[in-house]
């Protein structure tokens, strides 16, 4: 539906954020993905997250795979640039977009094809690299634009459209997240905003590898009895351990929470991330625990949801590899080049 | 048969040394190359090396010549024998009259050696014995004593290697005095027990000049620093690793803040050459200098990402340091084997720049070069190295640098000009080069963002599937690779002493061999105009050159003459006019060789026909 033009004009009172934009400005391109898909959720959450943050829209590089979620950000910042790559390679191209400029926000948006399949290696690496960015995956435990083949993350003994069962284990991307050492991992449901956005939020807010599985499903291919990952199974199956509220900036928390239910994560830049606890016992800082937490409830059919496991403290590759402050894209001969001198002495030590 | 008289030559002769891998030979074969450096006379030293870290034979082969030719010769005057597993193939190795010195410390049965060469013993293992006892001390001195030796069969200068050994182990006393005793011991006893000097002798001369000894892989990473490079992502391959470990050593000396200590790059080991090269694109997409080392399986495994930066239009340098392939064994040996994989690297339509330095000075030039041809032209650019110039100390001019230049960043429109109301279409051709402007991500809060794809886009970077859109986006892709031909390195033409019909083409490391071989034809009486080829796409002067010629040899170092495939299929050159002479064992190509084919094939031409003789 790439005729349809979005219209600009919106109402004159939509609220503003701190910069002064409304959600408009935050908004992409019309979707072409099917209608009820729950990318497009995920695409809203995106949307309303970065407005609530008030992030200058232009100051965020989206990249993806290929996909139906690799397109979805088409579909959101518009003002941003974004880069539709090559399938699962998207983690590679946000790390060497990342090294280039350190000042940007990344986001990297995949799917679960994308990331647990042929980008399964790209993947695992650029989270234990500690790249700086917030990595979205849209899982829907099926490809889409090939009509329905099952993916990696697909449970075993779940049913097709078709009625094929799946007989292969299936890969849960937050378990391997968590043991590659990302410092911040996230499990939220397209189908429930007020979950995910603070999550979105977050995640934008975390420095380090911040990955966040959205189970999306696909109403094309994949939200039938049988399947486990349509709306009906996960609504039925969510475990959330934690709901969140990012406060950011200088403003105090000012939510009444009862007492010894709101565990307080204050990160980096200041942000403060204050969970209500729906699981009195559960501890966002254990990462062992939270692994542990998770097979626990796999194995009784339950998907976990939540902010899983923060590292507040974490540090990004750029620390690791201790670069300058300015973006490597803004220097210039002046600070790259070593000059004739320098090299008249490399040549005499030559000879 | 009578037997050979003991080869006789002043500076002009090629030494083999045979060792065992990681015994520590590498750095006293090097010290004898370098001695004779210092003594003025040009050496070009060549690693004959297997896909090993110890235990199976290595060579290092050392051409000693005063007319300073620096490729391959063939044949070997003296085998320095060191390696009991290849003894015999070492021995059969050298030429009749040639030299041969060995370990005498056990006797060896006379059938072992061979009556037309001078056999020369020097008990190394019993010296070595006799005077130290750690193990190690007597494997690495081992090495030192039979430079010692060597030093006073051939005449070389012990000040020099002194010197050269201070040098190396400058604040490290005990180790220098060490290794100067270790070398007067071998030169003690050859000057006591052995006749001095032999046939074959260096003299001083004045030869070297200013030039530099360098490897080409160490000269395209200081190229890389040089250009501006700011993110090397690699994944380790033979022969390229010793490429991004250079980079990394030149950064550490030369890119860090002198305040902050910060580093000026950013240098990755990616987990695979598709990361390595995703990193790469995405970093030239963002507005850095980025590139990768790998060779021939890396370019293979590359491909589809080589693709996105050809239609997505993002600047990459890839330096492919060649070798045979793929799996192990034959990698370790030279070759230029990618030309066609490289320069039609991807799925679609595609064509890519490619850039033939000759030697380390031109491999610095065109690898700080490559950045700037990525920048301007939006695409991959291929700096084609190969093993022997990249993993071989080669002697050449000194590393040149302009401090007035700057670098071409190409076609970026900055948040100003945006504002200025310029008309931004990221692939709009606005001047006719088929080149269009990009904007850095980040630029400006509402102009100039766009959302890069592979090839469904207009001009204007909207996704579109219209067949129109498409080719007119592929017609301008070639209108930019026409631009490439002008802004590349030229083609470097010689002509003959006398008018000849006959030329050839050849390029990259081929070009020592080419040029001494040119001589060798022109005292056989052929004359031969010479092309040496410096960048794919060809300069116009390429088809004037053989358009100019009855017909072009084409030497390269494959064996499906790449080159000569590449030149018909994008010149539209009649193939019966391009003769393929190729070489590809895996060892350098030789002057000898492209002499006899080329000579052989030019005295075919001049047997008198048939059919004169018989009326």
């Amino acid at each position: 539906m790439t005729y349809v033009v979005k219209p600009k004009f919106h109402h004159p009172e939509l609220p503003k954020n701190d910069l002064g934009y409304t959600h408009r400005d935050y908004e992409g391109k019309i979707s072409t993905l099917c209608a009820g898909c729950g990318h497009d959720s995920i695409t809203g959450a995106i949307i309303e997250a970065c407005f609530k943050l008030a992030i200058e829209p232009h100051r965020v590089a989206k990249i993806s795979g290929i996909g139906c979620s690799s397109k979805t950000p088409d579909y959101f910042l518009g003002n941003s640039h974004g880069f539709n790559s090559v399938h699962g390679r998207m983690p590679s191209v946000l790390t060497g977009a990342n090294l280039a400029n350190r000042d940007l926000i990344y986001l990297g948006v995949s799917g679960d094809g994308d990331s647990a399949s042929i980008g399964f290696g790209q993947f695992a690496h650029s989270i234990r690299r500690g790249v700086n960015m917030t990595y979205i995956v849209e899982n829907n435990g099926v490809y889409g634009l090939t009509k329905g083949q099952f993916s990696a993350t697909a449970d075993r003994g779940s049913k097709s459209k078709r009625g094929v069962t799946n007989t292969d284990s299936a890969i849960d991307l937050v378990g391997i997240a968590l043991q590659l050492g990302a410092s911040f991992v996230a499990r939220s449901f397209s189908g429930d905003k007020t979950q995910l956005v603070p999550i979105i939020e977050a995640a934008i807010k975390h420095n380090g590898a911040s990955f966040i599985d959205v189970i999306s499903p696909c109403v094309a291919f994949n939200n039938h009895t049988g399947s486990t990952k349509s709306f009906d199974y996960v609504r039925e199956h969510n475990e959330a351990v934690n709901r969140l509220d990012v406060i950011t900036g200088r403003a105090p928390i000012t939510v009444d929470y009862a007492p010894g239910t709101v565990q307080v994560v204050e990160q980096h830049d200041g942000t403060k991330l204050a969970l209500r606890k729906v699981d009195a016992d559960y501890d966002v800082h254990d990462r062992l625990a939270a692994m542990a937490f998770l097979q626990k409830h796999a194995a009784k059919g339950q998907v976990v949801t939540g902010l899983l496991y923060v590292d507040a403290d974490a540090e990004d590759l750029h620390a690791h590899l201790n670069t300058v402050a300015a973006p490597l894209n803004t220097l210039g001969e002046k600070e790259l080049c070593p000059g004739t001198a320098a090299l008249e002495k490399i040549n005499a030590a030559l000879r | 048969m009578p037997t050979p008289r003991p080869i006789s030559s002043v500076n002009d002769f090629v030494v083999r040394f045979a060792n065992v891998n990681g015994s520590g030979s590498a750095s006293a074969n090097e010290l004898f190359a370098r001695s004779i450096l210092r003594m003025g006379v040009p050496v070009s030293p060549r690693n004959i090396f297997p896909s090993n870290i110890q235990g199976l034979p290595t060579w290092y082969e050392v051409r000693v010549s005063e007319a300073g030719h620096l490729g391959a010769r063939g044949g070997i005057d003296m085998m320095v024998a060191m390696n009991p597993q290849t003894w015999d193939k070492d021995v059969a190795s050298i030429e009749p009259g040639g030299y041969l010195l060995y370990d005498s410390t056990k006797p060896m049965p006379k059938s072992k050696f061979r009556d037309d060469i001078t056999v020369i013993g020097v008990p190394l293992t019993a010296i070595t014995n006799s005077t130290y006892t750690d193990p190690r001390q007597r494997q690495l001195f081992k090495n030192i004593i039979y430079l010692g030796a060597l030093s006073a069969l051939l005449d070389i200068d012990p000040k020099v290697i002194e010197q050269l050994i201070g040098e190396q182990y400058k604040g490290k006393e005990k180790l220098l005095s060490s290794n100067v005793h270790a070398l007067h011991l071998g030169r003690d006893y050859a000057l006591q027990n052995l006749k001095c000097p032999i046939g074959l002798r260096l003299q001083k001369a004045d030869k070297v000049g200013d030039r530099i000894f360098i490897e080409g892989n160490s000269a395209a990473a200081l190229g890389a620093v040089y250009g501006g490079a700011t993110v090397c992502a690699w994944y380790p391959i033979t022969p390229s690793s010793s490429l991004a470990d250079a980079f990394t050593g030149h950064c550490k000396r030369l890119r860090h803040d002198p305040e902050t200590k910060k580093a000026k790059y950013a240098i990755v080991q990616g987990e695979d050459e598709l990361a390595s090269i995703g990193i790469v694109i995405g970093a030239g997409w963002n507005g850095a200098r980025a590139f990768t080392a790998t060779s021939g399986p890396g370019i293979s495994l590359m491909q589809e990402f080589i693709g996105l930066s050809y239609f997505a239009e993002i600047p990459a340098v890839i330096m492919d340091v060649q070798r045979a392939g793929p799996s192990t064994g034959m990698p370790t040996r030279t070759q230029q084997c990618d030309i066609i994989s490289a320069a039609y690297a991807s799925h679609g339509d595609t064509k890519h720049v490619l850039l033939f330095p000759e030697d380390p000075a031109e491999a610095f030039e065109m690898a700080a070069q490559a950045f700037d041809l990525a920048d301007r032209l939006q695409t991959a650019i291929f700096l084609m190295l190969d093993l022997d110039i990249g993993m071989n100390h080669r002697l050449c001019r000194p590393l040149k640098w302009d401090d007035a230049k700057q670098y071409d960043r190409g076609k970026i429109m900055t948040a100003e000009m945006l504002d200025d109301g310029r008309d931004f279409g990221r692939y709009l051709d606005v001047d006719g080069d088929g080149i269009p402007f990009r904007t850095y991500p980040g630029t400006h809060p509402t102009k100039g963002s766009f959302f890069t794809r592979g090839t469904s886009r207009d001009r204007y970077a909207r996704y579109t599937e219209e067949g129109p859109a498409y080719q007119d986006n592929m017609q301008r892709l070639l209108r930019k690779f026409e631009t490439a031909k002008d802004l590349v390195p030229r083609p470097l033409q010689a002509n003959a002493a006398k008018p000849t019909k006959y030329g050839v083409i050849y390029f990259g490391s081929t070009a020592p061999a080419m040029d001494e071989a040119i001589g060798m034809l022109e005292s056989r009486g052929h004359q031969l105009d010479r092309l040496r080829l410096r960048a794919f796409p060809f300069h116009s002067s390429v088809p004037s050159f053989i358009a100019e010629h009855d017909f072009v040899y084409v030497v390269e170092q494959n064996r499906d003459s790449q080159l000569r495939s590449l030149i018909v299929n994008e010149l539209s050159i009649d193939p019966v006019r391009l003769v393929p002479i190729v070489h590809y064992d895996g060892t350098p190509i030789t002057a000898r060789f492209i002499a006899k084919a080329i000579g052989d094939h030019l005295d075919q031409l001049k047997v008198t026909p048939l059919r004169k003789v018989v009326s």
